[in-house]
């Protein structure tokens, strides 16, 4: 069973990548590998401001390439990734950037609110089962003698 | 009665935080420019018409003047022309327009055709002066003060009650009423 499920999975996954390939939006190649990565990499943190929830590496629209060809000119001119990301933010401000600053005001609950609920959930969960623990160790009723009445 | 306590709080807490978000939500035409307050990008380029001329922003130096992103490409530049128009025709500031985008034969014939609310156009045919004011659609609309700042930006169409209420009041008294 094992056999014959695998190689169909690599197949999905073979035609996904090439469907991916083949939509991909940009194909800017870079001279230097190293650019070619951080370009990646940023075009990837970047808010296509047109249509929110895409990054401007796969938003299809002008505006995305025209953000593009300036991470490539800026990249290419020698600019630190801080640095293009802090000219983003510059003109667009904080909301192009898919993670913002942690330490801004403005978007400082956003990386706390997850980290509270998270925590709540947890004392939440260690409440309900100590509760649960105390029941049945408070509980001295024989198992058994519910069980035939069912 | 006590355990449904918490979890209802919870609740409660987590619907009133939804609620606040949903309804406070900023849709993509109310998010601030990043630019206000700050100084406007300083730009020269070729104007509409004209082969031989450049406009700069220097020209503009020492008084309020107003940039308007616009394209024919651009429904809602359609849209707010004729109250572009009729803003023009108050002559308080000067209106900048900037070509964004476009192709110069159809933004000449648009003019033509609409008439020009505009002192000058300026042609950013790649986009640059656009990205360069934070510009991520048509039209956009800046205010820029005497001092060279951008005290407001609208972005969507202009209409003569946001010209009363945001631009006007913020440009003040002086110029010719």
């Amino acid at each position: 069973m094992m056999r014959s499920w695998k190689p169909a999975a690599h197949g999905a996954w073979l035609a996904l990548l090439l469907a991916a390939g083949a939509l991909a939006v940009d194909t800017t190649v870079l001279p230097d590998p190293k650019l070619q990565e951080r370009y990646e990499a940023l075009t990837h943190e970047l808010r296509c401001m047109q249509c929110m929830n895409n990054n401007i590496a796969d938003s299809p629209v002008g505006l995305a390439s025209d953000l593009r060809r300036d991470v490539q000119e800026q990249l290419l001119a020698g600019k630190s990734d801080d640095e293009i990301r802090a000219s983003m933010v510059r003109r667009y401000g904080n909301v192009i950037l898919f993670t913002p600053p942690v330490k801004d005001p403005s978007s400082f609950w956003v990386w706390l609110l997850p980290a509270l609920a998270a925590l709540g959930g947890l004392l939440i969960g260690v409440r309900v089962v100590r509760q649960r623990a105390r029941l049945v160790a408070q509980d001295d009723s024989p198992v058994d003698a519910e069980e035939p009445r069912r | 009665m006590n355990r449904f306590i918490l979890p209802v709080a919870v609740f409660l807490g987590l619907a009133a935080l939804l609620y606040i978000g949903v309804r406070h939500s900023p849709g993509k035409n109310d998010m601030p420019s990043a630019l206000i307050g700050k100084p406007a990008p300083a730009f020269e380029l070729p104007v509409l018409g004209e082969t031989s001329r450049k406009f700069s922003t220097h020209e503009f130096a020492g008084k309020p003047w107003v940039l308007n992103v616009w394209g024919t490409w651009c429904v809602a530049c359609r849209e707010e022309h004729e109250d572009l128009m009729k803003i023009a025709a108050q002559k308080r500031v000067p209106i900048v327009g900037l070509s964004y985008k476009d192709d110069d034969a159809a933004a000449t014939d648009w003019l033509n055709q609409l008439g020009n609310p505009y002192t000058v156009v300026a042609v950013d045919k790649e986009g640059r002066t656009a990205i360069n004011f934070g510009v991520y659609g048509a039209p956009e609309t800046f205010l820029i003060d005497a001092a060279g700042l951008v005290q407001y930006r609208l972005a969507g169409p202009m209409t003569p009650e946001i010209w009363q209420r945001e631009f006007l009041s913020r440009i003040g008294g002086g110029g010719p009423r």
